[in-house]
C-alpha cells in the first residue's frame, strides 16, 4: 500500500513539476552569440561566440557558424561561465543524508537514494550549478559511499550519475562522529566518544580491510596457480569499498575542522598508505597547509561560514586563500541545499579574503571541484570538446547583481529565466485548482488531514549537521 | 605637512603602534583599547573622497570631517578644523556604516556544544523585562568580525518564548553594552504565536504543524495571554501615574517588573517587533497591534510579496530577514524571496533588509542585498535597504544611516561598491573613532599564513 501510495505521488511529481519543461529525445544544438566568456582555463573572451553541438562543446571564437535548426542566444552583454561544481551536497538525498547506527557503514550508498524530483536540484540549477558530489553525512568516522552526479532536472534517478567519475566514500572526524551534540534521549550512546576512538575505528577499519584484502589476493593467487579445491573468502560489502581506497580506485572525501584530526587522517593513511582525495569542510587546514599539500589532497571548504560550534571557532574565511598558497587544489562547496544557488558570490568572496585573483576565485567552484571529483576531462572549464555544462549569466558572476538566464547540461537547456517567469501565470492557475480540490479542503469542510509544509530553511543551515535534527524533530 | 615629514610621522607611527598591535595580540583579539572611549573623539578629514551620502547626490571628489563623534561638515570643499588627522581617500569611496536590525549579537558565541555561551532564548513565555543591554557580551569575537566588513551597528535582540524581551540598538564598537548602545531599550520582540508553532524562535527550522483544532485553541490562547498582559500594563501604567500625580490619596501600585517594562511598548511609544513569516501570521500580528494600539515591525515576512498591498495599506515596516532563505514552499517560485524586496518596495511598503544571523554571518549582510539587487530592487535601493532604511524604522533615522552634517559619524571607506564580495574595506570609523580592520580572523591569517 505504501509502496502505491509513493508511486501514486511520483506520478503525481511527474505529472506537475517534471512535465512542466517537455523535453525531445535529440537535444538541439545551440549558438549563444557575442557574450563575454568565462573559460576559467585560458582568460576570458570578449565578444565571442560559444557553439554546442551534440552535447558538447563545439566552437569557441568569433563569427561562428550556426547549425541548421540550432537555437540562436544572442548573449550581448552576458557572462558565460562553465557550470559550477559542488564538492559538497547532500541534494535529492531527501532524509536519507546520515545511517548512524555504526561507527563503519561502507556497506551504504549514496546512488540508491537519489531522488530526482527533488526540488532543490532545479534551484541549484537556476544558481548555475551543474554538477556535485553527494556525499553520505558526517555521524560515523567511516560513512556510506558517495555519488556525483549531473543535475539533470527533468530526467530519471539513472541519468543523474557523472558517467566515469570515480567512486568515493564518506569519512568524517570530530564532533559529528564522536556524538558531540547528539545527545538524544532514548538514543544509546555509540563508539566512538573521543577524536581518539575516531582514530581507532578508522584503524582497525583498514587493519580488518587489508586482512580481506590479503585473504583474496591470496584466492586468486590459488586459482592462478591452478590450484582446485580452494574456497573463496566471504564477501564482506563493508570492507569492499576499503578494498578499493586501499588500491586506489575509490576517494576518500573526509569531513574534519580541527588540524590536529587533519594530521590525524593523513597519519593513519600513510599507514596503509591510502590517499586522501579531499579533505571537506577542513576550517582549520590554513593551520596545517603545508602537510596538507604534501600529502597531496585536496581541500573543499566553506567560504566563510564559523563559529557555529567549537571546531568551527578558529575558522577564517581566508584559509581557501592560504591554502591556494600552498599550492592546494582548494574548492568552495555548499553543503547546503541554499548555498549551493549562490556559490558564486562564495567564489567572490575569497578575492577580498586572501586576494585570490578573479580566475584563482572562479577555479574554486569550477575546475578545482571537478579536479577533485576526478571529472575535469568532462567539465569546470569552457574548451572544446568538453561537455556544454555552461550557464549563462546576466552580469559578470562574481557580482553580487548578477542572476542567471540560462543553465546547459550536456547542451540540453534545464534552466531558463524568461521561460520559468512566462510559465508562473500557469502553475498560479494550477495551484488554485488544486487547492480547491478535494483532497486539498481543510477537515472542517471536509477534506482529510493535511499534510505539514516542509520547515524553512534558514540561510546557511548546513546539511550535515542539521538533517539529523531535522529528522529527530520528525 | 611636506614629504620628508610625513614620512617620518609615518614611520613614527610604525615604531609606536607595531609593539602595541602585537601587544593586544598577545592578550585578546576582540577588546577595544579602553583609550578609544576614555578620550574625546579625535577630529578627522577624509579627503578626495568619493562620497555616497545615501539621502543626497553622491558627491565625486568631496571632504568630510569628523570631530567629536560627529559629521561636522561634508562637501566639495569644507573648512577643517587645525590639528584633524587626514586621510587621503583618493580612489575610494566613503560611505555610512550599513545597519543589520535582525542579531542577536553580543547573546550567542558558539550556538552549538558551548551552551555556556549562549544567553539567546530565556524559559517562560513572558518576559517582557528582560533586555538584550544587559547581556551582551562586548568583547565577543563576533563584533570585530562584523565591523571590519563595514556593518557598523546593529541590533540584537532576545528569541526566547513568545514575549522574547528587549533589543538593544548598539554601535558595534566599545567596552560596555551601555558604552555600545544608541537606544538600550530599542524595541520589544513578540515571537507572534502561530498554529502549531512552540513558544521559541530563533532557531533553524519553523516546522509548521498540522491545523488541527487543538493547535488553533493552543494559538488563540497564546495571543489572549499576549491581549491580556498589554491591557494590563496599559492599566499599570495609568496607576502608576495616577499615583505619581497624587501620592497622598491615591493607593500606591505594587510594583510589577513585567508590567512596567511593557507600558511604553502598551501606549505605542516604542516598537514591537513581530516575527511572523507566513501571510496568515503577519495579518495576524498586524490585526493585533491595531487593536492594541502598539507601533508594529515585522521581522520575516517571507509571504510579504503576497500581501505588499495590506502591509502599504496599514503602513506597516518590515525587516526581511529571509531573502537567501529556501522558498517557504516546494513550489513557490525559485526566486520568490530573492525577489520579496523588490516587489514590497515597488508597492509603497517601508523595508529593510537584515542577514538573519544571530552574529557571526552578520558580515554577509551586503550580499544579501545584493541579491535582492540581482532580482529587481534597484542598486540604490539595496543600499538603503541596509543604510538609511534599518535607522529609519529603528527611529534613529535622524542620527544614522546616512552621511549628513550632524549625523554620527560611523563610515566605511572602500574601494569599491560596498555591496559587492569583491570590495575590500580600507577604514573604518565608528562614533567618530577610526577603528582597526583587526578582528579574530585577520589575527589567526597573520598568525598561519606564512606557516611551513
Amino acid at each position: 500500500m505504501k509502496k502505491l501510495l509513493s508511486l501514486a505521488f511520483l506520478v503525481i511529481m511527474a505529472g506537475g513539476i517534471a512535465s512542466a519543461q517537455p523535453r525531445s529525445a535529440a537535444v538541439q544544438n545551440t549558438l549563444i552569440r557575442n557574450a563575454t566568456v568565462l573559460t576559467v582555463s585560458h582568460g576570458t573572451l570578449t565578444n565571442t561566440d560559444v557553439l554546442i553541438r551534440n552535447g558538447k562543446i563545439a566552437g569557441i571564437g568569433k563569427g561562428l557558424k550556426a547549425p541548421e535548426g540550432a537555437r540562436l542566444i544572442d548573449a550581448t552583454g552576458k557572462f558565460v561561465l562553465p557550470g559550477i561544481v559542488d564538492a559538497h551536497s547532500h541534494t535529492m538525498m531527501d532524509g536519507g543524508v546520515n545511517e548512524c547506527t555504526r561507527s563503519v557503514t561502507s556497506m551504504a550508498r549514496v546512488q540508491d537514494i537519489l531522488n530526482p524530483t527533488a526540488i532543490g536540484i532545479y534551484r541549484e540549477l537556476a544558481g548555475g550549478t551543474t554538477s556535485a558530489l553527494l556525499l553520505h553525512g558526517s555521524c560515523n568516522s567511516i560513512g556510506g559511499l558517495s555519488s556525483t552526479v549531473k543535475l539533470k532536472w527533468g530526467h530519471t534517478a539513472a541519468d543523474f550519475p557523472f558517467p566515469g567519475a570515480m567512486p568515493g566514500i564518506k569519512f568524517a572526524l570530530g564532533e559529528n562522529p564522536k556524538r558531540t551534540n547528539q545527545n538524544n534521549p532514548g538514543v544509546p550512546a555509540r563508539y566512538p566518544a573521543t577524536r581518539m576512538g575516531v582514530e581507532e575505528t578508522i584503524r582497525d577499519a583498514f587493519a580488518r580491510a587489508r586482512d580481506y584484502k590479503r585473504d583474496w589476493d591470496d584466492y586468486r593467487a590459488a586459482i592462478a596457480r591452478g590450484e582446485k579445491n580452494v574456497a573463496p573468502p566471504r564477501r564482506d560489502l563493508e570492507l569492499d569499498p576499503l578494498v578499493e581506497v586501499l588500491e586506489g580506485k575509490r576517494y576518500v572525501h573526509s569531513h574534519c575542522y580541527r588540524a590536529d584530526e587533519i594530521l590525524m587522517l593523513i597519519g593513519v593513511a600513510d599507514d596503509f598508505g591510502f590517499k586522501i582525495r579531499t579533505f571537506q569542510h577542513v576550517l582549520e587546514g590554513y593551520k596545517v597547509a603545508t602537510e596538507i599539500a604534501r600529502h597531496g589532497a585536496g581541500a573543499s571548504t566553506f567560504a566563510d561560514f564559523w563559529g557555529y560550534k567549537m571546531e568551527a571557532y578558529d575558522a577564517i574565511p581566508y584559509n581557501s586563500a592560504i591554502m591556494v598558497r600552498h599550492g592546494i587544489v582548494v574548492s568552495v562547496n555548499s553543503d547546503s541545499d541554499e548555498t549551493a544557488r549562490r556559490l558564486n558570490i562564495e567564489a567572490a568572496k575569497m578575492i577580498r579574503f586572501g586576494g585570490l585573483t578573479e580566475e584563482e576565485a572562479l577555479k574554486l567552484v569550477t575546475l578545482n571541484p571537478a579536479i577533485q571529483l576526478g571529472i575535469d576531462r568532462r567539465v569546470g572549464t569552457i574548451d572544446l570538446d568538453k561537455d556544454a555544462d555552461l550557464a549563462i549569466w546576466s552580469a559578470h558572476p562574481l557580482s553580487v547583481y548578477a542572476h542567471v538566464e540560462q543553465t546547459f547540461i550536456d547542451g540540453e537547456l534545464l534552466f531558463d529565466r524568461q521561460a520559468d517567469l512566462a510559465r508562473r501565470p500557469q502553475l498560479e492557475a494550477e495551484r488554485k485548482t488544486l487547492e480547491a480540490a478535494d483532497a486539498n479542503k481543510p477537515p472542517a469542510q471536509g477534506g482529510g488531514p493535511p499534510r505539514a509544509p516542509s520547515a524553512i530553511r534558514r540561510a546557511n543551515a548546513h546539511e550535515d549537521d542539521n538533517q539529523e535534527r531535522e529528522d529527530n524533530q520528525r | 605637512m611636506k614629504t620628508i615629514e610625513r614620512k617620518a610621522a609615518a614611520l613614527l607611527a610604525v615604531l609606536v603602534l607595531v609593539p602595541l598591535v602585537q601587544n593586544a595580540r598577545a592578550q585578546d583579539t576582540d577588546r577595544t583599547d579602553s583609550q578609544m572611549t576614555n578620550t574625546p573623539a579625535p577630529t578627522y578629514v577624509i579627503r578626495n573622497a568619493r562620497i555616497v551620502t545615501v539621502t543626497g547626490a553622491d558627491i565625486e571628489n568631496g571632504t568630510i570631517v569628523i570631530s567629536g563623534g560627529r559629521i561636522t561638515a561634508i562637501g566639495a570643499t569644507a573648512s577643517v578644523p587645525a590639528g584633524a588627522t587626514e586621510i587621503d581617500a583618493r580612489g575610494l569611496t566613503v560611505y555610512p556604516g550599513m545597519i543589520d536590525v535582525g542579531t542577536n549579537m553580543g547573546l550567542v558565541e558558539v550556538g552549538q556544544g558551548a551552551p555556556g555561551t549562549v544567553d539567546l532564548q530565556e524559559l517562560g513565555e513572558m518576559n517582557p523585562n528582560i533586555a538584550a543591554v544587559w547581556s551582551i557580551n562586548p568583547h565577543s569575537s563576533h563584533i570585530a568580525v562584523t565591523r571590519v566588513d563595514g556593518v557598523t551597528s546593529v541590533l540584537s535582540m532576545p528569541a526566547g518564548g513568545i514575549i522574547s524581551g528587549q533589543a538593544a540598538f548598539i554601535n558595534l564598537a566599545g567596552s560596555s553594552p551601555r558604552e555600545m548602545a544608541v537606544v538600550p531599550e530599542a524595541a520589544l520582540v513578540i515571537q507572534f504565536p502561530r498554529i502549531g508553532g512552540g513558544g521559541g524562535g530563533g532557531g533553524f527550522f519553523q516546522a509548521q504543524q498540522a491545523v488541527t483544532p487543538e493547535a488553533i485553541t493552543q494559538r488563540d490562547r497564546r495571543l489572549e495571554n499576549i491581549r491580556h498582559m498589554l491591557r494590563d500594563a496599559e492599566a499599570y501604567g495609568r496607576a502608576q501615574d495616577a499615583y505619581r500625580k497624587d501620592p497622598k490619596s491615591v493607593l500606591r501600585p505594587m510594583t510589577d517588573l513585567k508590567l512596567a517594562a511593557l507600558v511604553p511598548y502598551a501606549r505605542g511609544e516604542r516598537p514591537v517587533i513581530f516575527r511572523a513569516e507566513r501571510e496568515r501570521d503577519i495579518r495576524g500580528a498586524i490585526r493585533l497591534a491595531e487593536e492594541m494600539k502598539l507601533k508594529p515591525i515585522i521581522i520575516g515576512a517571507s509571504e510579504g510579496w503576497k500581501m505588499a498591498a495590506f502591509l502599504k495599506e496599514h503602513n506597516v515596516p518590515v525587516i526581511l530577514d529571509g531573502v537567501l532563505n529556501l522558498p517557504l514552499r516546494e513550489d513557490d517560485a525559485y526566486d520568490s524571496l530573492f525577489e520579496n524586496a523588490a516587489k514590497l518596495q515597488a508597492a509603497g511598503v517601508r523595508f529593510c533588509i537584515s542577514a538573519g544571523d544571530s552574529g557571526a554571518q552578520v558580515r554577509d549582510l551586503p550580499y544579501h542585498a545584493g541579491m535582492a539587487a540581482a532580482f529587481g530592487l534597484s542598486k540604490t535601493e539595496a543600499l538603503k535597504s541596509v543604510t538609511l532604511y534599518p535607522a529609519q524604522i529603528m527611529g534613529v533615522g535622524d542620527s544614522m544611516g546616512s552621511i549628513e552634517q550632524g549625523k554620527i559619524a560611523n563610515l566605511v571607506i572602500a574601494d569599491g561598491d560596498i555591496l559587492e564580495a569583491r570590495t575590500n574595506i580600507r577604514y573604518l570609523f565608528i562614533n567618530g573613532r577610526q577603528i582597526p580592520l583587526v578582528s579574530r580572523h585577520t589575527m589567526l591569517n597573520d598568525q598561519f599564513k606564512d606557516r611551513k
